[in-house]
């Protein structure tokens, strides 16, 4: 009895272990996570299945991040009713200065607070600005990190569109 | 006749734009400026190669070695044996840092090192680096990390852990 309790706790230990250093890579399906936007409201990357999703992580600290902001809103609002949803992970020790930057600078898509656990889902977040495309079957299609070139991003985003423009 | 009030009209803007930044600035910390990395002389910096070759060698003293970027960082990866002082962008975190060294003799050798994001935009490492030589710290370095941590330490094979809380000897 005993002895199955150790088996059974060593492959709990090793699912862990493989769980927290699995890096994400372009072609992986994404890693799943539900957490509450900074407006208390649900936000689960499962349920955007169907939809091509930028998640952003970035923090106010990030002047790069900052620079990307407004654009991926005017994105939100151009491309959403083709499908396109981004979600943001703000990667800031403390909400309230992002309370503070969303109040100056609001964005048309949802903000949740990510943190370490959330990084090593996703490889490890170890430098802003990072952001995936996901695709409508969940899958990593493409991965930006440090500043990028937006309008590669913006082209590579349009051609993913699930729903083309007529 | 018109120049005087023109004149008082530019004060009035002036002053009304230098009360809105002053506002902005205090609402939200991060649009202050800040010192870039830049500003941290090329002979105090050290590269990536280099500092992982001296971490491998017995021969060289170990410095201590500072991280002074942000928590959620430090947390997923960090250098063996750093300490977390930071941020270096913000008041508290640079209190975090004095309180760090502040019983260090002054000529104990420091490497801090950030890498948030690219170095350019890095608002840590300079303010920490002033830090250091204001309190009068003789032997600083810092890691040019040029991309950030990821890129620039991980992904080259230097050693990284997640281990924290280990290293509470301040008497380096």
């Amino acid at each position: 009895m005993s002895k199955s309790l150790c088996w059974i706790a060593a492959a709990a230990l090793l699912v862990l272990l493989c769980g927290a250093t699995t890096a994400t890579k372009v072609g992986d399906v994404a890693p799943d996570f539900a957490r509450a936007d900074l407006a208390g409201r649900p936000v689960h990357l499962a349920d955007y299945r169907g939809k091509l999703v930028l998640l952003n992580f970035w923090a106010t600290w990030c002047a790069p991040c900052r620079k990307e902001m407004p654009l991926f809103s005017m994105w939100q609002r151009d491309y959403g009713a083709q499908g396109l949803q981004i979600v943001g992970v703000s990667m800031d020790d403390d909400v309230t200065s992002v309370k503070q930057l969303l109040a100056q600078r609001p964005v048309q898509y949802p903000i949740v607070m990510g943190d370490a656990k959330l990084g090593a889902q996703f490889g490890g977040v170890l430098g802003l600005p990072l952001s995936f495309l996901i695709d409508a079957q969940g899958r990593i299609v493409a991965r930006y990190q440090g500043e990028s070139d937006l309008a590669r991003m913006e082209a590579k985003l349009k051609e993913l569109l699930p729903r083309q423009r007529q | 006749m018109m120049q005087p009030a023109i004149t008082l009209q530019s004060c009035k803007l002036f002053s009304a734009s230098v009360a809105v930044w002053i506002l902005m600035v205090a609402m939200y910390p991060a649009l202050a400026e800040t010192r870039p990395a830049a500003s941290v002389p090329p002979a105090d910096l050290i590269q990536p190669a280099d500092f992982a070759a001296s971490l491998k060698s017995s021969s060289v003293p170990k410095p201590l070695i500072l991280q002074v970027g942000f928590r959620t960082m430090y947390d997923q990866s960090h250098i063996p044996g750093s300490d977390y002082a930071g941020p270096g962008n913000m008041p508290a975190g640079l209190q975090v840092l004095s309180d760090r060294v502040s019983a260090l003799p002054k000529e104990t050798a420091i490497v801090i090192y950030c890498g948030c994001c690219p170095w350019s935009s890095c608002p840590n490492i300079a303010a920490a680096y002033d830090k250091l030589y204001g309190l009068g710290f003789t032997k600083v370095k810092v890691l040019y990390i040029a991309d950030n941590f990821g890129t620039d330490w991980v992904d080259k094979g230097y050693p990284a852990t997640k281990d924290h809380g280990l290293h509470t000897d301040t008497s380096r």
